[in-house]
């Protein structure tokens, strides 16, 4: 059995690996692997790890700075902020990777139709993305959420929807270029549709640009889902969240400077993060330019 | 020539653009027989490739338009045929391998998975048979253990062998008519030699019909039965390959076989045919060759010379082959 699936898929198998030792060589994928899996394992590992609860509510110890007990200090109602933040990558990490993987999803397929087709099919899409585009995407998002009603969900949708031109937008041009290649020829000469010419030459092509957008859109992401959650629409409080955080942390930045920086500390890591990592494995992953 | 196969009738291709109306191909008629090696020779920009790619409707609209004619395959009007019916001819009837082997595969798939991908597409087999079928192409266009060459990205192959593979994969539907546009151009020329045996070898095996276009004409006097040369937009001259390169009747094509350099009759001058290819936007009245032909009279800038058979089978679109009696009409005029 292992071994039949062995032979089946021994090329897979041997680029996989051979994918992994090439990430290995490359530092800046390691550090970026290195910090992506930190702030998973933190977000998984948060009911274990955590030293406190991150709901309780202790007003005596209201706003104490960083030290021993609170390794972060409190936030105004004495809630131990290292336990918030690490409760909070589950959720921040989740919005990011649903909204990304959404936006992406859709946003490329869309784009690379667009692109594919051209004329008016293009023009159409290309315009109705350009409306939303022209929206302030925090306002846009805003409006959406709360049509939608508040929760986390909504929220999550109402992001995604915001993201998708501007994946659509760049896979368009991605498109753009592949359809001039010869394989696309190639393939209408063996007679391949349309659709699947996009499905099987446009889009994978498209693919490794998608992810390093999909990574910078990532932070993007996390800090509108958290105005979100600043006016309501999004993570209902007392649930931890890191932009959440800081939106009520800023009130007390002059005084209490711990309250927002730890959680941006966390957001501007795992945007790097991610950033560098995507960066790396796309240029991993082109066979073009790959070892 | 056999049973025929393609017979292309009067077409007419345009593409419109902001500079004007670019007639690139007017009034061409050709025909394909079974099995048949046919060279189409003519230099650059005088509509070879734009005709390949109308055989299989590839021309992109906008900016290009077929304007008329007919294109018989097997007698059926393919310029009538609904896109989804001409969708099942192309690869699996009709297949076209292009000049560019570099580019014509997919960088980001291996080569296994595009040959499995349009076997599938046609034929309805399981993986392991459109595996075996890409292997069995692979071996007989040559190519070393095929088992490991399916496991290959494009880039990690050299020009020929991915020209062989596109060759492998283009034949491996069975089709009936192969349209080579310039496959051997960008190679070099030990390597066009050995793609060039391959493909004559297994096309003829095959009983596939190519159409072959090229600039080069050793190589088309080499692989082909019969010869049609193009000249700004339409074909001047068909005609069994032996009898084209023995005695050329029109101008055009024994100024093309004078400008070849032969190592053997030691002269310095490379001989030359005067003037450049005219604009297809406004081309020349009459015959488009006339103002860079030597043997000019007075019917050639007023009418297009229709086709004469000086000998059975060659075919001559010049007013020089006309008759006594329209000479002296000419003549008197």
């Amino acid at each position: 059995m292992l071994d039949e699936f062995r032979r089946q898929y021994a090329w897979q198998i041997r680029e996989f690996f051979f994918t992994v030792k090439l990430l290995r060589r490359n530092p800046s994928a390691v550090a970026g692997f290195v910090i992506i899996t930190v702030m998973v394992a933190m977000a998984i590992m948060a009911p274990v790890l955590a030293p406190f609860n991150p709901i309780q509510i202790s007003l005596s110890e209201r706003l104490s700075p960083p030290g021993g007990t609170h390794w972060f200090g409190t936030d105004e109602l004495g809630r131990d902020i290292f336990t918030r933040v690490m409760y909070g990558a589950r959720i921040s990490l989740w919005i990011g990777v649903l909204v990304v993987g959404i936006a992406g999803g859709l946003g490329a397929v869309i784009g690379a139709v667009s692109g594919y087709l051209g004329h008016r099919v293009d023009n159409l899409i290309m315009r109705v993305m350009d409306v939303v585009l022209s929206f302030p995407p925090l306002v846009l998002a805003m409006a959406l959420a709360a049509a939608l009603g508040p929760s986390l969900n909504n929220a999550i949708l109402a992001v995604a929807f915001v993201m998708i031109p501007k994946f659509a937008r760049m896979v368009r041009g991605e498109a753009l270029a592949v359809k001039e290649k010869q394989f696309i020829a190639a393939a209408r000469a063996s007679g391949a549709g349309s659709f699947w010419i996009v499905w099987h030459h446009v889009l994978p092509n498209c693919f490794s640009s998608v992810i390093v957008l999909g990574t910078l859109i990532l932070g993007e992401t996390i800090l509108i889902a958290a105005s979100l959650s600043f006016i309501g629409l999004g993570t209902q409080p007392p649930t931890p969240e890191w932009g959440a955080m800081i939106s009520v942390g800023r009130k007390f930045l002059m005084d209490q400077w711990w309250y927002a920086t730890f959680p941006g500390l966390f957001i501007l890591v795992t945007v790097i993060g991610f950033n560098i990592f995507g960066d790396a494995l796309r240029d991993v992953l082109d066979p073009r330019i790959r070892r | 020539m056999s049973e025929l196969l393609l017979e292309i009738r009067n077409l007419a291709v345009q593409f419109f653009t902001y500079q004007g109306t670019v007639r690139a191909l007017e009034g061409v008629s050709l025909r394909v027989g079974r099995g048949e090696i046919l060279g189409l020779v003519g230099e650059t920009g005088c509509g070879k490739s734009v005709l390949a790619r109308s055989v299989l409707r590839l021309i992109a609209d906008p900016p290009g338009r077929i304007t008329d004619g007919e294109i018989l395959f097997k007698g059926r009007d393919l310029l009538k045929l609904s896109r989804r019916e001409m969708r099942r001819i192309r690869g699996n009837e009709i297949s076209m391998i292009f000049q560019e082997p570099m580019s014509s595969l997919n960088p980001v798939f291996t080569v296994g998975n595009q040959m499995q991908e349009v076997v599938a597409l046609h034929q309805a087999v399981g993986r392991d048979e459109a595996r075996r079928i890409c292997v069995d192409m692979l071996r007989q266009v040559k190519m070393p253990d095929p088992d490991q060459v399916l496991a290959k990205y494009p880039h990690e192959l050299s020009g020929g062998m991915r020209q062989r593979v596109m060759i492998a994969m283009e034949l491996s539907c069975r089709p009936d008519l192969l349209l080579a546009d310039e496959p051997t151009t960008a190679l070099d020329v030990t390597v066009q030699a050995q793609v060039l045996s391959i493909l004559e070898g297994i096309t003829r095996r095959q009983g596939v019909a190519v159409l072959f276009i090229s600039h080069d004409l050793g190589v088309i006097a080499q692989l082909c039965d019969r010869v049609a040369v193009m000249y700004a937009g339409g074909i001047v001259e068909t005609a069994p390959a032996a009898a084209i390169f023995a005695g050329p009747r029109h101008p055009y094509t024994q100024g093309l076989l004078q400008a070849i350099p032969r190592i053997d009759d030691g002269k310095e001058a490379l001989m030359v045919i005067p003037g450049t290819v005219p604009s297809l936007i406004d081309p020349p009245r009459g015959c488009r060759f006339h103002p860079r032909c030597g043997h000019r009279f007075q019917p050639c800038d007023r009418e297009p010379p229709p086709f004469y058979e000086p000998s059975p089978g060659h075919r001559v679109a010049c007013h020089l082959h006309a008759g006594e009696d329209q000479r002296r009409s000419w003549n008197r005029s």
